[in-house]
């Protein structure tokens, strides 16, 4: 097999460049916010790539034995964080990546529902969501 | 799951993104380029399970998948989804990103190999977050909430300012009240006066185009 020690990142760094060519080779406004949206979800990706740890699991506390008794729930749930950290085999992936992503996921979202609007504004005053037209219309004023 | 599964899994989801992600861009049909933004969120919420980070897997199915494509959509009912052909020539912007994407690929020489845990960036907070968030915080197993909720709080506070302000700008653009300061149609510009409503628009627009037709050969366009 290839060496793996940085093909996620070139992968990644290919769907940024499928993004960012459709934000600026396409002239319509939603395939270029959409464009917008694969280039972001790429650095999502890229972020998250940095938080992997190779054998690592999900950044999820994993409590020994369990609690079955709810009496004392707390006290085991305590004991098991305890174990934790006497215990170091368990191997968990970088959490601040993904705190960090969550927002801009969010975030995303955001200026996704900002832009449409823009582009639904646009549509109402121009009559078209392509550019060459917008420019062109612009132009004729 | 053996590590070499994890990277063929790796390897097939990051292929399929890169097909869907060019599938988008070749298709005229904006209704089928939403659709297939849907299905790119998708794929890449499951390359996120694969590396580890369950939250931001299910945050990227519910809010990209699902919202994105419901605002997208909701917008296409409003603009249609018909793309017109492009007029300008495709290969300036394929140098650019050709360029662009041979200096990321060079930087990514300097990059930390891909999975080792003696990478900086496991070192010292975060090393701290997996040991400690289980007594600092109290009980909550999911190192991400307790980062996310108590260790970096006021970025979370500040991601609903931004998204505050977000929705004032959409309530703001898309209030029905206010008008565009001057309407395209029918080969000129109509100016908004003030105080005119949309439906006074739409019938001095239907005016003038019926005056245009009697009209005939007036003023075309002139500089194209």
């Amino acid at each position: 097999m290839i060496s793996f020690t940085l093909f996620n990142y070139w992968a990644v760094i290919v769907l940024m460049m499928v993004g960012f060519y459709a934000l600026i080779s396409r002239d319509n406004l939603v395939k270029k916010l959409i464009g917008l949206n694969i280039f972001q979800t790429s650095v999502i990706m890229m972020y998250v790539s940095f938080g992997k740890i190779s054998g690592g699991t999900a950044p999820i506390l994993i409590e020994s034995g369990g609690h079955g008794g709810d009496g004392h729930g707390v006290q085991v749930a305590g004991d098991a964080a305890h174990a934790i950290r006497d215990s170091a085999e368990i191997l968990y992936s970088n959490p601040i990546p993904h705190v960090l992503m969550l927002t801009a996921i969010v975030v995303g979202v955001a200026t996704l529902a900002l832009g449409l609007s823009l582009v639904v504004r646009i549509n109402e005053a121009y009559g078209t969501i392509e550019e060459d037209e917008i420019t062109r219309k612009d132009n004729a004023a | 799951m053996t590590e070499s599964m994890v990277q063929i899994v790796d390897v097939v989801l990051l292929v399929l993104l890169a097909i869907t992600g060019i599938a988008v861009i070749r298709t005229r049909n904006l209704f089928v380029a939403v659709m297939l933004a849907g299905i790119y969120s998708l794929i890449s919420a499951g390359l996120f399970v694969v590396m580890d980070a369950v939250d931001v897997a299910f945050t990227e199915a519910a809010v990209g998948a699902g919202i994105s494509t419901v605002l997208l959509l909701c917008t296409l009912a409003l603009v249609g989804y018909k793309e017109s052909k492009p007029q300008h020539t495709t290969i300036l912007p394929l140098f650019i990103v050709i360029v662009t994407g041979g200096v990321l690929v060079y930087g990514t020489a300097e990059i930390p190999p891909f999975g080792e845990p003696d990478n900086p960036a496991h070192q010292n907070v975060a090393a701290h977050y997996i040991h400690d968030s289980g007594d600092e915080i109290g009980h909550i197993p999911n190192v991400v909430t307790s980062v996310l909720a108590s260790y970096r709080g006021y970025d979370t506070m500040g991601e609903t300012a931004v998204i505050f302000t977000a929705m004032v700008g959409v309530l703001l653009l898309l209030s029905r009240g206010s008008l565009p300061k001057r309407v395209y149609h029918a080969g000129h510009w109509h100016k908004v006066k003030r105080g005119m409503t949309r439906e006074d628009l739409i019938a001095e627009m239907e005016d003038e185009e019926a005056h245009d037709s009697t009209v005939v050969g007036g003023e075309g366009e002139e500089d194209g």
